[in-house]
């Protein structure tokens, strides 16, 4: 059904979203690796806007943004659905994912950034947010039910950029006991052969942290201050 | 069975008027009602117990929130009548990308104008005009966002033009100078029944900055 490239960035949770969701519905695509110190023209042309990784190519038109992507996938591909086709269930999906990017992510940089006398706050909220989503995948084989869904890819990324950002700023944020159901989830969701394929690595992640520099920009990272 | 739809909002809200123009552009009838921010209801907490904002819509006792979330809900289950999204894939992720673009730009650079002072005040409006001028970029030289027809995009920018009064006059400059196809345009939607009923009118949400702007300290 045409011609796919996805322009990425191999370290990037959103990235890997796009590649899965492709993968799972069994569409064949190039893959073009940007550096991000150094943005191609390609990159720039596709998305001018925003001038951020990842983009979708179909047919030479470009689609931006991952979640917009990920509904163009779905919407385009109709093996494996990603979203419910209830609109209420859609809804719900989409809150949650959005919830996801702006809440979880941010609040785990957060924690990881913090300064000594604030971190336990930080921390704390982090937690409570990956307290919210612990109880979303209670009793369930993944986020979309008993198949993987669009929350999935939205969230599959997680666990390892938790584990990235525990290290980077010498913090606890996942915890076992705390968020059983999450772990269990986190656990086999990274073993799954299509997604392990491609998925960022902590130990990847911290060396690029560390050797472009940037861990040190960070206050509070326990990198940069040799802990 | 008939249905129950409750809409809990604020009657200054960008977001807010965005849902009620797409109830209003699919002739559905509703049950309005007006939360104190500074006093939420427990049937706000209750139904949107993670941001505890609004707009909330709730269907049959059950809450969708988030505004474009919401407003595609409406497009899906009443999709029958006025479609407020394309269906072609392609020019759907076109609209939900520029709208995204509104989500994220020009509810903050607003804000930022009105709410602060000197130089942080000074880059905010610099902003202001980099914003519009990529969406003036986008609407080029069509009549809507959507081409020929208001559509998503054209619902989700057009609440912000309520304030504009606000924000030129407490930001001391004039929007339509800078920015006359964006004006154009929005006066363009104001033409649509739905729209210019929905809107509040400019000088009543400029009363209410007002008063919020005393309540920061800011007169």
């Amino acid at each position: 059904m045409g011609e796919v490239k996805v322009i990425g960035a191999s370290l990037s949770s959103f990235c890997c979203r796009i590649e899965w969701a492709l993968k799972l519905k069994g569409v064949e695509y190039e893959y073009i690796e940007e550096d991000l110190r150094n943005k191609s023209p390609i990159l720039l042309q596709y998305n001018p806007v925003h001038k951020k990784i990842p983009v979708l190519v179909h047919n030479g038109k470009p689609v931006a943004e991952s979640l917009v992507i990920l509904e163009y996938i779905d919407e385009t591909w109709q093996e494996n659905p990603l979203l419910p086709k209830d609109p209420l269930e859609k809804s719900t999906a989409r809150f949650w994912a959005r919830f996801v990017d702006e809440k979880c992510i941010l609040s785990a940089w957060d924690a990881c950034r913090a300064e000594e006398h604030e971190k336990e706050r930080a921390v704390e909220s982090a937690q409570e947010s990956l307290g919210i989503i612990d109880k979303l995948i209670e009793g369930k084989k993944f986020f979309g039910g008993e198949t993987i869904g669009f929350l999935d890819l939205v969230v599959g990324s997680l666990p390892n950029w938790l584990k990235f950002l525990e290290e980077l700023g010498g913090i606890k944020l996942v915890d076992a006991e705390k968020f059983p159901s999450f772990h269990e989830w986190s656990k086999k969701f990274v073993e799954i052969p299509f997604i392990k394929e491609k998925i960022p690595m902590p130990d990847d992640l911290i060396n690029y942290f560390t050797t472009s520099g940037l861990a040190k920009t960070i206050r509070g990272s326990a990198l940069a201050n040799n802990k | 069975m008939a249905d129950e739809l409750v809409l809990l909002d604020f009657w200054p809200s960008m977001f807010g008027m965005r849902v009620r123009i797409a109830l209003a552009e699919k002739g559905i009838e509703y049950e309005y009602k007006e939360e104190d921010l500074r006093n939420k209801s427990p049937l706000l907490l209750e139904m949107n117990p993670i941001h505890k904002k609004i707009p909330v819509l709730i269907h049959n006792g059950k809450p969708v929130c988030e505004s474009l979330i919401i407003v595609q809900y409406i497009d899906e289950v009443w999709r029958d009548r006025s479609p407020l999204l394309p269906t072609d894939p392609y020019q759907r992720a076109h609209a939900r990308f520029w709208a995204d673009y509104v989500d994220k730009k020009v509810y903050e650079v607003s804000r930022k104008i009105w709410t602060t002072k000197g130089e942080e005040k000074e880059a905010g409006k610099k902003e202001f005009f980099e914003i519009f001028k990529t969406l003036e970029g986008e609407l080029g030289d069509k009549p809507y966002f959507g081409g020929e027809t208001f559509g998503f995009v054209d619902l989700s920018l057009i609440p912000f033009y309520s304030w504009f009064h606000a924000i030129e006059t407490f930001g001391e400059f004039n929007i339509e100078a800078e920015c006359p196809k964006i004006v154009a345009w929005a006066k363009r939607c104001l033409q649509i029944e739905t729209v210019a009923k929905t809107l509040p009118d400019q000088k009543k949400v400029y009363e209410f900055v007002g008063q919020m702007r005393k309540r920061f300290g800011l007169e």
